[in-house]
């Protein structure tokens, strides 16, 4: 093959035709209150481990509804778990429950973080 | 007071509501309805929001208020001029028909956005493209299904189709269309439970009582997923299903999806009547809306003598809004007649 | 396409009926080099129309200004200078080969429009640098909008019709109107940039079927900057890839293009995708051929393809020419002007190229 000195670029669509969507109802069925979620992101604005690294509960919860589960479980990895979240969500969303069992359902799908 | 009239333009929720309370206080009232029937926007609606009330029981009442002997309702008939001739107001349709009365109420009320404007949608075009209203009728029917007489297995609706859009000339927000999209599609889930349902929005504006708690439940009890982002292209695929594309704007990603339909919540747009009467008597507004003497207090006067106004002909209102405000414009008039 | 109607009667504009001045594009004539003449022969020979073909016309500066090269002031002046070439010759209706141009022409004249002191300004200029006056042309129109306008007129001359002989159904083709002709200003398009009509109503009238796939609307892959810069192209290939993906399915017999990019990136494209991917996106390998809409209408007029300048397309025209049924002699195809063989293209890895016959 020649060189062409680029490549075709992959589309950076969420495309829900494709994506896993179906996944979430998993997370839903073990913590309810996740339907719930509006995206407020208090939670992300209270989180001890945000204000240190990249870690954002808003958008990995974003992410896993939108069945995009790449690099999820190293971001959860970044989670305390202290439940300060829990705390603040004005829709009474069980955050720290979400975490918990985002972990759980990764995990089944073979989805893990980066050992060390 | 004695022997004293009203003429209402419109026989919608306001005009009936307030021919109501005007016949109730011994008054001669005219109401005129340019349609064959009255009820307005009402007559297109199965079920009302938040809760779930039947339409069908509100027209029941319309038609038993019209029984009121004080009350001679006119249908068919297009008011095209309005005008002040001494101490009374005149409405002509065209040269045929006159009618004079001590005061006018203006109840012409709204019409819903022509969703063909919104070009880029593809209503009028793609068949599984519909409107709110659309989705009202095929409710009525009992069954919602795609043009090809399939049950869908995935709908969007798409909040602000002629609302809150610079585009189409319109600025403000109609206020009804948020709820009426969380009340369709719950009423989507209850009959087709294991289809998705997808709601795209600008802004949730849950601003009614009761509104927020539906807008819950529909997330939580019906699994309804709300997209913040509006949808910028529909186009048909190949089966005839309607390809989207929005920004999921809370990820920041693009994204795209295929639905059986796509429901366009339209939004309130003045209608003809509201629009030309105003201009005629110089009470026209913003939109083509007309314009009350001021929003505290004397919202249904105008600066017009004995013109009044009531309902969605100034903007956009819920039912139970238009209600309240047709009995307040009916005290207005009352007010009024004692003085002449 | 009937229910597209009502936008259709919204968006018909004036275009001018004769006495026309043409301005070139940039490009075509390298890269589809019958088009252009072909224009200039239907308007003449078969319409009766005059038309100024000016060897003193230039760039109306498109390519440097939609890659940010040229700034908004130059523009302005050097399309005053074409303008006032125009003048010199006492023509008013001005017509520029190029979709670009057409956009550039008309947001120049919206911006004289709402701005009145950016056009003092550019006669100013226009004054100091040559010493040139000119005329704001009383109407523009893009050459297909001319031939939509003819578009019956031409049928009754035309040889062939958009039907597949072998079934005699109607060909099925991919309209793509480009970026510049509708999206800066929808009135300037007819039908409008969303549900455009300028060459459906073309491909409707010759007896062929318009395809309306999802991404019909997107953007060919050329996006100027997009493919200027070579780090950016795969972001130009990867859009292309996109429209070819998505009209594949409606198995199209060819694509029918408004734009010398359009043209240009839909077919090349598809050789640098095959070779890329080994993909193709018709069922031969051969890929789907691109015309621009003045061979389109030249070839149903009974013009020799090869007249035409089908022998610089990436994509072979061919298998095309045998559906409608149109007479042509494959011997001829690479023979030039003079009458000699100027031999024949390398062929690429896994584009067929098959001349036929």
């Amino acid at each position: 093959m020649k060189n062409w000195g680029f490549k075709i670029s992959q589309p950076r669509i969420l495309d829900f035709d494709t994506a896993d969507l179906e996944s979430y109802s998993r997370l839903v069925e073990k913590v309810p209150s996740a339907h719930r979620c509006l995206m407020c992101g208090a939670c992300t604005a209270t989180c001890s481990a945000n204000v240190h690294t990249e870690f954002n509960f808003r958008n990995t919860h974003l992410m896993f509804r939108r069945g995009q589960f790449d690099g999820l479980a190293d971001e959860l990895d970044k989670c305390m778990l202290c439940g300060k979240c829990k705390l603040v969500c004005p829709r009474g969303v069980n955050t720290r429950a979400i975490i918990y069992n985002m972990r759980i359902v990764l995990s089944d799908m073979n989805y893990k973080s980066i050992e060390l | 007071m004695e022997n004293k009239s009203v003429v209402i333009i419109g026989g919608g929720p306001a005009g009936i509501e307030a021919a109501n309370s005007l016949a109730n206080q011994g008054l001669k009232v005219t109401l005129i309805e340019k349609s064959d029937e009255a009820g307005g926007n009402i007559r297109n609606w199965v079920k009302l929001f938040p809760d779930f009330s039947n339409a069908e029981d509100v027209r029941a009442n319309f038609r038993n208020i019209l029984k009121n002997e004080n009350i001679e309702f006119i249908s068919n008939t297009e008011i095209s001029s309005l005008y002040r001739d001494g101490n009374h107001w005149i409405a002509k349709n065209g040269s045929d028909k006159t009618f004079k009365a001590d005061a006018a109420l203006l109840t012409t009320g709204f019409e819903v956005f022509d969703a063909k404007r919104k070009e880029e949608l593809g209503y009028g075009i793609y068949d599984n493209v519909i409107t709110s209203v659309d989705f009202e009728q095929m409710y009525k029917s009992g069954k919602i299904t795609t043009a090809e007489g399939k049950v869908p297995e995935r709908i969007a609706f798409l909040n602000c189709v002629g609302s809150r859009d610079e585009k189409v000339g319109n600025h403000y927000c109609s206020r009804v269309c948020c709820i009426n999209a969380v009340k369709q599609a719950i009423e989507f889930k209850e009959l087709v439970p294991n289809a998705k349902a997808f709601c795209f929005y600008m802004d949730m504006r849950m601003a009614g009582q009761f509104y927020e708690e539906l807008y819950r439940k529909s997330q939580e009890k019906y699994g309804v997923t709300y997209i913040r982002g509006r949808i910028s292209e529909a186009a048909a695929t190949m089966d005839n299903r309607i390809q989207i594309k929005a920004e999921d704007t809370l990820s920041a990603l693009p994204m795209k999806m295929t639905v059986d339909l796509l429901v366009l919540m339209v939004g309130i747009e003045s209608s003809s009547s509201t629009t030309e009467l105003s201009r005629q008597n110089d009470v026209l507004g913003l939109y083509g809306f007309s314009k009350s003497k001021g929003l505290y207090g004397n919202d249904n006067l105008t600066n017009q003598h004995g013109l009044f106004l009531a309902g969605t002909c100034k903007r956009p209102l819920t039912l139970p809004e238009t209600f309240a405000d047709a009995r307040s414009a009916a005290i207005e008039i009352v007010k009024y007649l004692k003085t002449i | 396409m009937t229910n597209k109607k009502h936008f259709w009667n919204e968006y018909q504009k004036d275009i001018a009926d004769d006495n026309y001045y043409y301005e070139r594009s940039c490009i075509r004539q390298s890269f589809f080099p019958g088009s252009e003449t072909t224009f200039l022969r239907i308007l003449r020979d078969e319409l009766g129309k005059t038309i100024i073909d000016d060897q003193n016309q230039h760039t109306c500066t498109g390519i440097g200004y939609h890659s940010d090269v040229v700034q908004f002031d130059t523009t302005m002046t050097v399309c005053a200078r074409l303008f006032s070439l125009m003048s010199d010759k006492g023509l008013k209706n001005f017509v520029p080969s190029c979709v670009t141009s057409f956009g550039v022409f008309a947001e120049v004249f919206e911006t004289w429009n709402h701005f009145p002191e950016e056009l003092e300004k550019t006669r100013n200029y226009l004054r100091k640098a040559t010493g040139r006056e000119f005329k704001v042309p009383e109407n523009i129109a893009h050459p297909s909008d001319i031939i939509y306008k003819n578009r019956k007129e031409l049928k009754a001359k035309m040889k062939y019709q958009l039907v597949n002989r072998h079934t005699g159904k109607p060909l099925r083709v991919v309209e793509h109107i480009g970026c510049h002709y509708g999206k800066i200003f929808s009135k300037h398009a007819v039908g409008g940039a969303e549900f455009p009509q300028v060459l459906a109503g073309m491909i409707e009238e010759w007896g062929g079927e318009v395809i309306d796939y999802p991404e019909r609307r997107h953007c060919c892959g050329f996006g100027f900057r997009q493919y200027l810069v070579m780090a950016n192209r795969g972001y130009s290939v990867a859009n292309t890839q996109k429209k070819f993906e998505s009209m594949s399915p409606y198995k199209p017999d060819f694509v029918l293009t408004n734009c010398p990019g359009c043209t240009m990136f839909m077919d090349r494209w598809q050789y640098t995708i095959a070779e890329m991917e080994g993909k193709t996106y018709d069922e031969n390998g051969m890929g789907i051929p691109v015309l621009t809409y003045e061979e389109l209408a030249g070839l149903l007029l009974g013009y020799n393809p090869w007249d035409l300048g089908f022998q610089v397309h990436q994509v072979q025209v061919e298998p095309l020419l045998d559906k409608i049924g149109i007479e042509y002699d494959p011997s001829d195809k690479f023979v030039g002007k003079s009458g000699k063989f100027l031999g024949e293209p390398e062929k690429p890895e896994n584009l067929i190229v098959d001349y036929g016959k």
